[in-house]
């Protein structure tokens, strides 16, 4: 299926929803009647190391993005399993956001279906670019709402020459002494009483600084990468109340906010502001993209 | 005068003090950094953003179009006010409002000084700063980068600013107040604020920033490669890029800007050189030399003449100094200089360059080159006399030409300078009137009125509250 089809499928018209590989957690409203189920088209179209960046259908799965970038050691710094678009349009980070930043910078340009059912293109190719306004950005994380990404172009980042899980026993100011003394780490995940930390780069480097700050070398990171609890996002200097308040062991990412909880986060906002509202009545005036899908989630 | 305008004005000083009139003082904001002159209608400097509501409430009350202006760096035309727009001019709030140097992020007001945030963390003995560092970073605001979605040389590993900004309060153009994103890592809803930054003043004004802090690196390593030939160090940048090194910097300048900034600032560069290659490894001590081996060695495969490392933080100093003042070394060959910004793909920077140089021999005009190679950031700068009869329209056709071969070649308009009123009619290279009409409709989403900086990106103001006529005054 190339393009032209996918557009196509979606059409000017009727209640149209998207699915990947459904491997993400996405609520859904019972009840909506939907027309049509879609998938956008899959495969690489152009992978050029040398500048970084890789070209494919949205529903190219990760494990296909994996295995050609690894190829030429790189990665693209989307997590889980699944496809592109799923993880761009979910915009859900992985374990190691500390590190390789978040999932909308990733996406330097996104062609996508509107809801009359025509190609758009927003971004640009090139790593740098700041040629009009930046809808990329608004896609990730939009859940199909404004429109269903068909092909993208994404940064590659190159494979650190080495990677290690360390754990050592910490409580709130160990861990923030670490967080200051430590250079960039990949990760670091905090459940009370222990700080697990992922280093990435030399090994030189990585074995002086667990020798220095005195870490346990760890199989690999103490929760699912991908993340299977409920996830709350908090400003990073509430992470020890949440912990403390949790009555489980629950694990936080330390410098970033994501807490992979046991429960729902609470008083999330249900109802969009008037700016989305609007984009919204601009973007899908019908409500027929993804109708189904509950947003804000 | 006419009644309707002193009403307006006089409701405009009941809720801001500092606010000028005085045709002389106004005439110097009619323009920005770019050779786009307009016409500004009167000037505040609000101190607060209650202040800044009162002003964009009277603006909107009065269907007034509005302009928010930093210190007026921008090279695009982005804040040059049209047809009498009121500019609101943020550099008196300047204040550092809270630091947290454990999760590394600073709330700042958009008038703080880009290396003066850097300064401050120095001074608050916080070993941070804030990665993105355009060349007027002296003198450009957080709140300019904001608008611009602006760069530099070390924003090839660490990104650019929208990668640094994680909240802002704005002012809507109806005088609204919201907050888009914040502190926490993935707030629920669209990202708004990452549809703000590079928006440059036309969704609304930020009166609060969370800029994202970056660690200084412990251990840095600058390298200065030179080439006999552009191709040979082009080929190099896409080598070490190719070879899994991300530098914190890769920059180049060639044969022309290598004279010009020698006998500026006598940096001991190669005067025989077709091209240098400046590149800046950092991070922690292994890793960098590690990567400075690999440097040398990719650069020597593909014919660098020599490869000299920085033996000390002067000499570190003294080589950035050679990059940063290109631009004031071009007064040494002409007198104005008109500088572009378009961005290639890496692999052809070389055949890109050659058309850059075809293309000025065609206007008998002189080009510099002196740009980020790393992320394929072209900058051509056009060196010329405008006293000459007839220069300027030669610089203008040449510089359009640049603008269309590196589109041709798979590129961008700009990487960093933005569209504002420069490149606006040139949108339509880049973009598709349906692609145009998702921009429009995410300006009407954030300002329905349109009077937040209007006929500004977009090149045919369809939409919104915009009306389709070429701006009084503007010469572009």
């Amino acid at each position: 299926m190339d393009l032209t089809e996918f557009a196509e499928q979606v059409g000017p018209s009727g209640r149209v929803s998207v699915r990947g590989r459904s491997t993400r957690t996405v609520r859904r409203v019972d009840g909506v009647t939907i027309d049509r189920v879609v998938s956008a088209p899959s495969g690489i179209v152009e992978y050029h190391p040398d500048e970084m960046t890789i070209t494919c259908g949205a529903g190219t799965t990760l494990g296909e993005v994996r295995q050609i970038t690894a190829d030429r050691g790189q990665f693209v710094a989307l997590p889980g399993s699944g496809t592109v678009g799923g993880a761009l349009a979910v915009g859900r980070s992985g374990i190691d956001r500390l590190g390789v930043g978040p999932v909308r910078d990733t996406l330097l340009q996104a062609t996508f279906v509107n809801h009359c059912g025509q190609l758009v293109n927003v971004g640009g190719p090139t790593v740098k670019n700041v040629s009009g306004f930046d809808v990329a950005r608004l896609l990730v994380g939009s859940f199909g709402r404004l429109g269903f990404i068909a092909q993208v172009i994404l940064r590659t980042r190159p494979i650190p020459t080495a990677s290690s899980w360390f754990v050592v026993d910490a409580d709130w100011t160990r861990v923030t002494e670490l967080q200051s003394a430590l250079y960039r780490p990949a990760a670091l995940l905090w459940n009370g009483q222990r700080l697990a930390i992922r280093l990435d780069g030399h090994p030189d480097d990585i074995a002086a600084n667990a020798a220095r700050f005195g870490l346990t070398a760890l199989d690999g990171p103490p929760i699912d990468a991908d993340g299977t609890l409920y996830r709350w996002s908090v400003a990073p200097a509430d992470v020890p109340a949440v912990i403390g308040s949790a009555g489980q062991q629950v694990w936080a990412e330390v410098g970033v906010g994501i807490v992979h909880h046991v429960m729902p986060q609470p008083d999330r906002r249900a109802t969009l502001n008037h700016i989305e509202v609007r984009l919204v009545d601009e973007f899908d005036p019908q409500r027929r993209l993804n109708p189904d899908v509950v947003f804000p989630q | 005068m006419t009644r309707r305008a002193d009403d307006f004005h006089a409701e405009l000083a009941r809720g801001v003090a500092d606010i000028h009139r005085n045709p002389v003082e106004v005439a110097l904001f009619d323009h920005d950094a770019s050779t786009i002159s307009g016409r500004a209608g009167v000037v505040v400097y609000p101190t607060s953003a209650d202040e800044v509501i009162h002003v964009v409430r009277t603006c909107h009350r009065h269907d007034r179009p509005f302009v928010a202006r930093g210190a007026g760096t921008g090279l695009a035309g982005g804040a040059t006010p049209l047809d009498g727009a009121v500019v609101i001019c943020l550099t008196k709030m300047n204040r550092v409002l809270s630091v947290d140097p454990i999760n590394r992020f600073a709330w700042v007001e958009p008038g703080v000084l880009n290396l003066d945030l850097s300064r401050q963390m120095t001074a608050l003995g916080h070993d941070l700063h804030f990665a993105p560092d355009p060349s007027s970073q002296q003198s450009c605001t957080v709140g300019g980068n904001v608008a611009n979605n602006s760069g530099g040389p070390h924003c090839l590993a660490d990104g650019v600013t929208s990668a640094h900004v994680l909240g802002l309060e704005v002012v809507l153009s109806d005088g609204q107040v919201v907050v888009l994103g914040g502190e926490e890592p993935e707030p629920d809803g669209f990202d708004l604020r990452g549809a703000f930054v590079g928006s440059e003043g036309m969704f609304g004004i930020a009166t609060k920033v969370c800029v994202r802090l970056t660690q200084n690196p412990p251990t840095v390593r600058t390298m200065l490669l030179d080439f006999t030939s552009v191709r040979d160090g082009a080929d190099t940048v896409s080598a070490i890029i190719a070879s899994g090194m991300v530098p914190a910097a890769l920059e180049m300048m060639d044969a022309l800007c290598i004279k010009a900034v020698e006998e500026y600032v006598h940096a001991g560069l190669p005067l025989d050189a077709a091209a240098v290659l400046l590149v800046e490894v950092t991070g922690l001590v292994s890793d960098v030399t590690a990567q400075a081996e690999r440097v040398a060695e990719i650069g020597r495969r593909l014919h660098a003449r020599t490869v000299r490392v920085a033996r000390d933080e002067a000499e570190r100093a003294l080589l950035w100094k050679g990059r940063k003042s290109a631009f004031g070394a071009v007064a040494r060959i002409k007198p104005n200089y008109y500088l572009h910004d378009t961005v290639v793909p890496r692999r052809h920077l070389p055949d890109v360059l050659d058309e850059i140089y075809r293309i000025v021999d065609r206007h008998e005009l002189l080009v510099l080159n002196v740009f980020h190679a790393g992320d394929g950031n072209l900058h051509p700068l056009l060196v010329f006399d405008k006293r000459e009869p007839g220069i300027l329209e030669r610089v203008h056709a040449a510089g359009e030409e640049i603008v269309k071969a590196s589109v041709a070649a798979g590129g961008v308009l700009s990487g960093e300078h933005g569209i504002g009123l420069e490149k606006r009619d040139y949108m339509s290279l880049m973009f598709s009137e349906i692609d145009l009409a998702a921009q429009a409709a995410v300006r009407c989403a954030f300002d329905p009125s349109g009077l937040a900086n209007p006929f500004k990106v977009l090149p045919s103001p369809a939409s919104c509250g915009d009306i389709q006529h070429v701006p009084e005054g503007a010469w572009i």
